[in-house]
């Protein structure tokens, strides 16, 4: 049975883990368990602090404070290279001098296995990764993507608990990265082994993890699976982290029972669920609700809803071919709002300045304090 | 235009005495002036009859082999640190170690002969390596400097991450990395070694090295062909020596895929 975390049996167990250079905090008490089998993905944006917990755990930075442990071991004294994890560097490090097979079976120096028993498991490992006949080139002559895969079998070789991915995509260009992450999420249900993925990109984190821990300034600010993470972000922070989120002021008073009215100028009065106040809400302080424009839609001509509706001018739109995003202004709001809309057959493009109405939803909001 | 032919007036200033030489070492005549008299070999054959000379070459080998392994091994350790850590003070002390690149020799000669002087240590041999490891460093650790830069930091450290040791990590990985550079330092600070004058006519004792020891013959105007043919054959060997030092470092960074990062020449 899962319990509240959501995983099964945690591998790596982290608990108040702090980082200091000097007098800078890079982290600041990161507890969490990852679980085993799980791809988790460390996600924030550039010097949160990513790198830093990614390479404690894989023992080149010792904690500060806190405490570590990997597999119910406590690895305060056990350094880098004798961990049962492996990593795939963000420049891949690939030894240049090296061939492919010699850099794919670099792990395996240590375990004296015979001529053969290296070549056939060097053989498999590239197999894996879509680079057989690849054993005997240059390392140095591959290109990006054959790189990250040369890295990839050579960190997998050696079966370890744990595989560290610091940012393995980003170098690659749009196309490739996208193949990359379907294979890489592939690889790891094959493989089972419990991959860590450091990453600043927010689609990328939602589309291949089992679970994120959304990361900023050197804290965790929200660990939960990509569906929670997206539709009930903790704070507005987190929201505007991930995916594109509109913020409209508002006035909220907690009722009995699970019920929270809010009151949000310009689309009135409205009753919302307490788990969709996911951060919380703090009687006296000025509240916001978030709500994503995918859950707002435009009404066309003669078009009903059940739906809460309100009037709005289109401000605005960038047409992407299968969606358009208007932005639309409400009466009696200041901010303007983002909507998406998907093109389908028969539905019109607005123009600017068109007179609209806007369809919502009380249960799609997201109150933060 | 005008820098084209500045540059060629400079270059035929630099290198006509250069060129006198071999001219000269093979002219059939004891008096250095033109016309020439005729082709001969014989100063060549004089050259392996003379014990002393040997002596001198044999003393300057061992002093240039051993200037030149001491100076790149601390070439290594000088480079790695200033590329990989952070110190206080590393601009400082990277300026001191470079310093007796604009210092003059003379200047580095006289005042290493007054502490040796002043601390009782005889002269010899050793007190000429000192001298020359203090000229050959700052070239070591330039050219090494770029050898180490060209490297990813995370190599090591992905070795180490496959289990290997510091040391394991550093001597399968670093080492070969940047030999290309540890060869091309070991031939060139060789061959500073092996042409310097200044540091060994103050420092050398009873055993003079190869220039010194030619320095005095020139005393002897019959033995100046001689000379002549010995100067031929240490041009020689010099560009020899520091054509294959840029040939390695440059075949080196190619195998490897390195950008080319300029080193010495
Ligand atoms: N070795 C180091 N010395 C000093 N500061 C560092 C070091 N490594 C990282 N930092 C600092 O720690 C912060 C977090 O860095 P990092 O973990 O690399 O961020 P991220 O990977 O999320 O972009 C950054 O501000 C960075 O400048
Ligand atoms: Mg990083």
């Amino acid at each position: 049975m899962k319990d509240t975390t959501g995983i099964d049996r945690p591998i790596i167990a982290l608990q108040g883990v702090e980082k200091y250079y000097g007098d800078y905090q890079a982290l600041r008490g990161i507890t969490a368990d990852i679980g085993a089998g799980e791809f988790f993905s460390l996600l924030g944006p550039s010097g949160c602090g990513k790198t830093t917990l990614l390479r404690t755990i894989a023992g080149f930075e010792a904690p500060s404070a806190g405490r570590l442990s990997i597999d119910g071991r406590d690895m305060s004294r056990v350094p880098a290279n004798r961990r049962p994890t492996n990593m795939v560097f963000q420049s891949y490090a690939i030894f240049p001098h090296l061939s492919v097979a010699e850099n794919v079976g670099f792990g395996l120096r240590r375990s004296a296995l015979s001529k053969e028993e290296n070549s056939r498991r060097v053989g498999e490992a590239l197999e894996m990764v879509g680079l057989g006949g690849y054993g005997s080139r240059a390392a140095h002559a591959l290109s990006g993507g054959q790189r990250q895969r040369v890295a990839l079998a050579r960190a997998l070789i050696l079966k370890p608990k744990v595989l560290l991915l610091d940012e393995p995509l980003s170098a690659l260009d749009r196309k490739l990265r996208e193949t990359m992450q379907m294979e890489l999420r592939k690889l790891q249900r094959q493989v089972g082994i419990t991959f860590v993925l450091v990453t600043h990109d927010q689609e990328e984190a939602l589309i291949m993890s089992d679970r994120i821990a959304v990361m900023f300034d050197g804290q965790i600010a929200q660990l939960d699976d990509p569906q929670t993470l997206y539709r009930r972000p903790v704070s507005r922070q987190v929201a505007d982290f991930i995916g594109v989120m509109n913020f409209l002021p508002a006035q909220a008073e907690a009722q009995e029972g699970r019920q929270v009215a809010v009151t949000i100028p310009g689309l009135g009065r409205a009753e919302i669920d307490a788990e969709q106040v996911p951060g919380g809400l703090h009687p006296g302080q000025a509240a916001s609700v978030g709500i994503r424009p995918e859950t707002m839609s435009i009404l066309f001509a003669g078009e009903e809803t059940e739906r809460r509706v309100a009037q709005a001018t289109v401000e605005d739109l960038a047409y992407y071919g299968d969606m358009t995003y208007y932005t639309v202004r409400m009466r009696g709001v200041d901010a303007p709002l983002t909507i998406s809309m998907k093109n389908l057959v028969g539905r019109p493009v607005l123009a600017r300045g068109t007179e609209t109405r806007v369809a919502w939803d009380a249960r799609s909001l997201v109150l933060f304090a | 235009m005008g820098l084209r032919i500045y540059a060629v007036l400079y270059l035929i200033f630099l290198y006509a005495p250069i060129a006198l030489l071999p001219i000269f070492a093979f002219n059939d005549g004891t008096i250095i002036a033109f016309p020439l008299r005729g082709f001969t070999t014989e100063w060549f054959r004089q050259l392996t009859e003379i014990p002393a000379l040997h002596g001198a070459v044999l003393n300057s080998l061992i002093i240039a082999v051993s200037s030149a392994v001491i100076a790149t091994l601390l070439g290594i350790c000088a480079a790695r640190a200033a590329t990989r850590f952070v110190f206080p003070g590393k601009k400082g002390i990277m300026g001191l170690i470079m310093l007796p690149l604009v210092l003059p020799e003379i200047i580095v000669a006289v005042s290493l002969l007054v502490v040796l002087l002043q601390l009782g240590l005889p002269l010899g041999a050793w007190t000429v390596v000192l001298g020359h490891v203090l000229i050959c460093v700052p070239f070591s650790v330039a050219i090494l400097n770029s050898a180490f830069q060209s490297l990813d930091v995370s190599l090591e450290e992905a070795a180490i991450d496959l289990g290997e040791t510091r040391w394991s990590s550093f001597r399968l990985i670093t080492l070969p990395l940047v030999m290309p550079g540890i060869i091309s330092s070991l031939l060139i600070s060789f061959t500073i070694s092996l042409d310097e004058f200044i540091i060994a006519f103050f420092l050398t004792g009873t055993d003079p090295t190869l220039p010194v020891y030619l320095w005095g013959q020139l005393r002897f105007p019959q033995k100046i062909p001689v000379v002549m043919a010995l100067g031929t054959l240490l041009v020689l060997a010099s560009v020899i020596l520091l054509a294959v030092a840029e040939y390695v470092r440059r075949r080196g960074a190619a195998r490897t895929g390195q950008r080319d990062t300029g080193g010495l020449m």
